[in-house]
């Protein structure tokens, strides 16, 4: 009774911050929303007992994937009124594909045997002693291990592909060549002088 | 007891917000890629509903993978979009029309 207390309280907040971020005028305030959106998920997930990915949606998205794009938002310095020019041209299509998309999704859903299953029950809750990030890595070590490497690699190339991207070299800026610091001799910096040892006073 | 029929609505619901999110902001790219976002979340909303019903956690793996794939999405992407801002000053997709397509 409680569980489904919370799942509608937080289901509420969820559509409502979602409504948030595809109506606000100023697109900080839609990144905002969209953090209530991953928080609000985190809590639903922690209530059907997926305590990991809950965590990670947290840490991963409002940590750092929101910070990236606040920090786009505000580094930008966009003309909003220009952006928001026909934003109600085709307001109504939006509307109407939300609503169709919406009626047609809880048709299926809630029709008896619309989805093939019996959707009227969650699933089984776990046991006391069970560890939601104990089974996922279990799999993820073992049989997805070849997948989760590629994962790896795939962020890899990520973090190359955004630095390569974004960085810039501006004419007149100091900076080192290594490979120039490397390949300096002796010759062209030290100049040994010979010369007679003067004689004291 | 949360049931599968109550998450696949409120999924159901998200997506089509994202959609019609994606039709009343089709001007700014920063919000288009928030809505991304937004549907990538749904999905991730089905993925770990069935999980639970069908109790097989090989459901969550995936959601696993589609976070990382997602994070990687958005990070390409804002840089993308930082460099554009930066050479034509200005995000808006109708700007965006040297390839005549």
């Amino acid at each position: 009774m409680l569980i489904q207390l919370l799942f509608h309280l937080f289901a509420a907040i969820l559509v409502l911050a979602a409504l948030g971020v595809i109506v606000s005028r100023n697109p900080v305030y839609s990144a905002l929303a969209l953090v209530m959106c991953f928080i609000t998920s985190a809590a639903i997930w922690l209530l059907i007992e997926a305590e990991f990915l809950a965590v990670v949606l947290v840490l991963v998205y409002v940590g750092a994937v929101m910070v990236l794009f606040l920090f786009v938002v505000m580094m930008l310095d966009i003309n909003l009124a220009e952006l928001r020019q026909g934003f109600t041209r085709f307001a109504w299509l939006g509307w109407l594909t939300a609503l169709a998309v919406i009626v047609e999704i809880t048709g299926v859903v809630w029709a008896r045997g619309g989805l093939g299953l019996d959707a009227s029950h969650g699933g089984a809750p776990e046991p006391a002693d069970y560890s939601n990030t104990l089974a996922l890595g279990s799999v993820l070590y073992t049989r997805y291990a070849y997948p989760f490497e590629l994962a790896a690699v795939l962020l890899l190339v990520a973090i190359v592909a955004a630095i390569s991207l974004t960085m810039r070299r501006r004419a007149g800026l100091k900076h080192q060549d290594i490979s120039r610091q490397v390949a300096v001799r002796r010759e062209d910096r030290v100049r040994l002088v010979k010369m007679d040892a003067d004689k004291r006073p | 007891m949360i049931t599968l029929a109550q998450l696949l609505t409120l999924s159901g619901v998200l997506f089509s917000l994202a959609v019609a999110g994606i039709f009343l902001n089709r001007k700014n790219v920063i919000l288009l890629l928030m809505c991304v976002e937004l549907l990538l979340l749904a999905a991730n909303f089905n993925f770990i509903a069935f999980s639970r019903y069908l109790n097989d956690i090989n459901g969550q793996v995936f959601v696993f993978f589609i976070l990382t794939v997602a994070a990687a999405e958005s990070a390409i992407g804002l840089a993308i979009l930082v460099v554009l801002f930066r050479e034509r000053r200005s995000i808006n997709v109708e700007d965006l029309n040297t390839l005549k397509g």
